[in-house]
């Protein structure tokens, strides 16, 4: 029964020596080779178009992708750059940009560059004490998703960008039927999509700005938890017991509720869902204290041991550009980061009201991470998962959780 | 930690080599027997005896991101006896195990009806109690997810015909032990009942001829005759449920989602040790779990090999 762990250990090391014949010799004379790595084996036709243009600009560098799927992308990286042989490009990620940055892994990327291209909260979650280390590929927010016709039903105006939390509560209150057929909304327990936003919003935050303290024994921050334990507790949402054995985003496909937090990543799973195509849409998150939405993007970064650096920094800047932003945009499956280049992505589904993904960036702040983000991260859900039952109060789980990640943070100096 | 367990006959006879000429061929024997067990006796070591004493070193380390160890003692080992986790993820563990334990006697009972001869398609029910065996654990647990969901599970259907309103069984506290048991039981089922069928036909018909003789029924020909003949097996059974039962990791890890209100009344000690190692960048700690997981199965199976004096017959 112990099988599956170890198999998972043996295929990761395995794919990490399969890895290191990658990047080898240095030969700057002849055509250079410069491996990419990413986790979504879905972007790769867009990306190889992006690289097949950049070769035909730079004829003597040829790029070769290697795709690793999500589960092992992170283990496999580790393993590979621990042995110096880590791809020379690579996609990064906000929970993880300060452990690479901070142990020499990456390659600062000091030219000048125009980085007001970029939505500023990813330039900053890519930005390493004052160096940068990745330019921005592209990015996501999240959305209040409303299903229209439960919406009719009930006799309840749509969200717009007017609404506040207390608009939230006082529809998810109309909305919800007595029988238990339909709920107002799906309070679910997850960070990115739901509590982190409404942290924010209450004007409290996760992570101390010098990141060194966590933000979870602040009564703003509580306030921001206590949104949603009180959805739960009012029997407007489904019990977290409900949405363990169902997934939020399943029953609010269902129709069984009516009103979602979700990133712009699901614009092309409703546009494809023939029940969700048609009647729902989205709107800007509602504000609490003030506006504020999480934003997270996938950077383009380069390895510190790569062995053509220049090549592959060459590289780099080509995928941070316009050419390469419109080619990911039209494939349609994420928004690119570069300005002015998102019209292609919010035309893959015109039914839906896709700007305000972008227009609020305004009020968007970056992804929380610390060195050892995981430490602490992987902690939230289920200290918070009492909260969610009402086992403990929030303030409870708040103190329990700051105490862990004060401890995990503490561990990383 | 594989689950090998020792043989339960030993060749006997096997006299101390005698000299002369023999012993020469005993040596060019031993050589060559040597040789062939090299492959195995190799990827042994390599895969299980370097990695074991390796993860001994490594739990007297703290783990840099990148793979520099840098020794701290006992450091882990104190943060182990303190952590408040580790203890509640072996309880955890020696509760699942406890109850899986118990599909041996049920196995048994269903081994001895699967014997009968008179009993009609015998080869189509073993395979069947077989089937889960050799079913992906992946694809058993997303299986029992859907029957144990609180809304729309057959579980509860089932029980709605009755008038009865069941629980969330997966992800409510209360239960959800309980529905990981089952889960284990059904699947390591098969595995336990062809192990105790092998078991039933070393039994010498002779003795239930006798036994009948003396005028015993079905009840007392399996209490008197069936249980102490192959209790050896049962004995065999029980040390492999064990051993794996406290090495549970995929059920947990597939059924039990991060948000699952049932995750702290069901986390083993290895889905700890994978969180700790993998996912929070804590290998050394990791290593230490790992450890303290060796000497319970190590504890526990050195128990039940003294214990089994008492109760397991040796013809």
């Amino acid at each position: 029964m112990a099988g599956r762990l170890s198999c998972l250990i043996a295929g990761a090391l395995v794919t990490a020596l399969a890895g290191c014949g990658g990047s080898g010799s240095s030969d700057s004379a002849g055509p250079v080779e410069i491996t990419y790595g990413i986790w979504d084996v879905d972007q790769q036709p867009a990306l190889e178009q992006v690289a097949a243009a950049f070769t035909k600009a730079n004829p003597g560098i040829k790029i070769k992708i290697q795709t690793t799927g999500w589960d092992d992308y992170w283990a496999k990286l580790k393993a590979a750059a621990t042995g110096g042989v880590a791809p020379d490009v690579f996609w990064m990620n906000g929970s993880n940009i300060k452990l690479y940055a901070s142990n020499g892994m990456l390659l600062p990327l000091t030219d000048k560059r125009d980085l007001s291209v970029y939505p500023k909260a990813l330039v900053d979650l890519y930005t390493y004490e004052g160096t940068t280390y990745g330019l921005p590929k592209d990015f996501d927010t999240i959305g209040l998703w409303y299903n229209k016709k439960l919406f009719d039903a009930a006799g309840v105006k749509y969200p717009d960008a007017s609404w506040t939390w207390a608009d939230v509560q006082s529809a998810a209150k109309k909305l919800t039927k007595a029988d238990g057929s339909v709920y107002g909304i799906a309070a679910a327990l997850n960070n990115q999509a739901g509590f982190y936003n409404t942290i924010a919003q209450a004007g409290g935050y996760v992570l101390s700005p010098d990141g060194t303290k966590s933000g979870y024994d602040q009564p703003a921050t509580i306030e921001g938890i206590r949104f949603w334990t009180d959805l739960v507790k009012n029997g407007v949402s489904p019990t977290q017991q409900q949405m363990t054995d169902t997934e939020p985003t399943v029953m609010f496909e269902s129709g069984k509720v009516a009103m979602y937090y979700g990133g712009s990543w699901y614009a092309g799973r409703f546009n494809k869902n023939p029940s969700t195509k048609d009647t729902v849409d989205v709107a800007p998150l509602p504000a609490g204290k003030t506006k504020a939405v999480v934003t997270h993007g996938v950077a383009n970064v380069v390895s510190a041991k790569s062995a053509h650096q220049e090549a592959a920094t060459k590289f780099v800047d080509f995928l941070g550009g316009k050419e390469a932003a419109d080619i990911v945009g039209k494939a349609g499956s994420v928004i690119p980061a570069y300005s002015g280049t998102q019209q292609a992505w919010i035309d893959a589904a015109p039914q839906f009201k896709l700007k305000i993904f972008i227009d609020q960036l305004d009020v968007s702040f970056p992804w929380p991470g610390s060195k050892n983000t995981p430490a602490w991260m992987d902690e939230e859900m289920p200290v918070l998962a009492k909260a969610w039952t009402g086992e403990v109060t929030p303030e409870q789980a708040a103190a329990t959780l700051a105490a862990t990640m004060n401890s995990a943070l503490g561990a990383e100096r | 930690m594989t689950t090998t367990a020792q043989p339960l006959t030993r060749p006997r006879g096997e006299s101390a080599p005698p000299g002369g000429r023999r012993s020469l061929r005993r040596t060019t024997e031993a050589r060559w027997g040597l040789l062939m067990i090299a492959p195995l006796g190799l990827g042994l070591a390599v895969f299980y005896l370097w990695p074991m004493l390796q993860t001994f070193y490594f739990g007297f380390t703290a783990w840099g991101p990148f793979g520099d160890s840098t020794w701290t003692g006992l450091d882990n080992y104190l943060r182990l006896l303190a952590d408040e986790k580790v203890w509640a993820a072996l309880r955890n563990s020696l509760a699942y195990t406890g109850l899986v334990l118990l599909g041996v006697p049920l196995a048994l009972v269903f081994a001895v009806l699967l014997d009968q001869r008179k009993l009609r398609g015998r080869g189509l029910f073993r395979t069947l109690y077989f089937l889960p065996v050799v079913t992906m654990p992946s694809a058993v647990a997303l299986l029992w997810q859907y029957l144990y969901n609180g809304d729309f599970g057959l579980v509860n259907q089932a029980l709605a015909t009755v008038g009865v309103a069941g629980p969330s069984w997966a992800s409510d506290p209360g239960t959800a032990m309980f529905a990981l048991a089952a889960v284990g039981v059904w699947m390591g089922f098969g595995y336990n009942l062809v192990i105790l069928m092998a078991g039933l036909q070393t039994v010498p018909r002779q003795l239930y001829e006798a036994a009948a003789i003396d005028g015993a029924g079905t009840v007392r020909q399996f209490v008197s005759v069936t249980v102490p003949m192959i209790s050896p097996t049962v004995f065999f059974v029980s040390v492999i449920t064990i051993i794996n039962g406290l090495q549970m990791f995929d059920l947990v890890y597939l059924m039990m989602p991060p948000g699952s209100p049932a995750l702290p009344a069901t986390q083993t000690v290895v889905h700890l040790f994978y969180q700790k190692s993998f996912v929070q960048n804590d290998p050394g700690y990791g290593a230490a779990i790992a450890v303290l997981l060796f000497a319970v199965i190590g504890l526990l199976t050195v128990l039940q090999f003294r214990l089994q004096r008492r109760w397991v017959h040796r013809g």
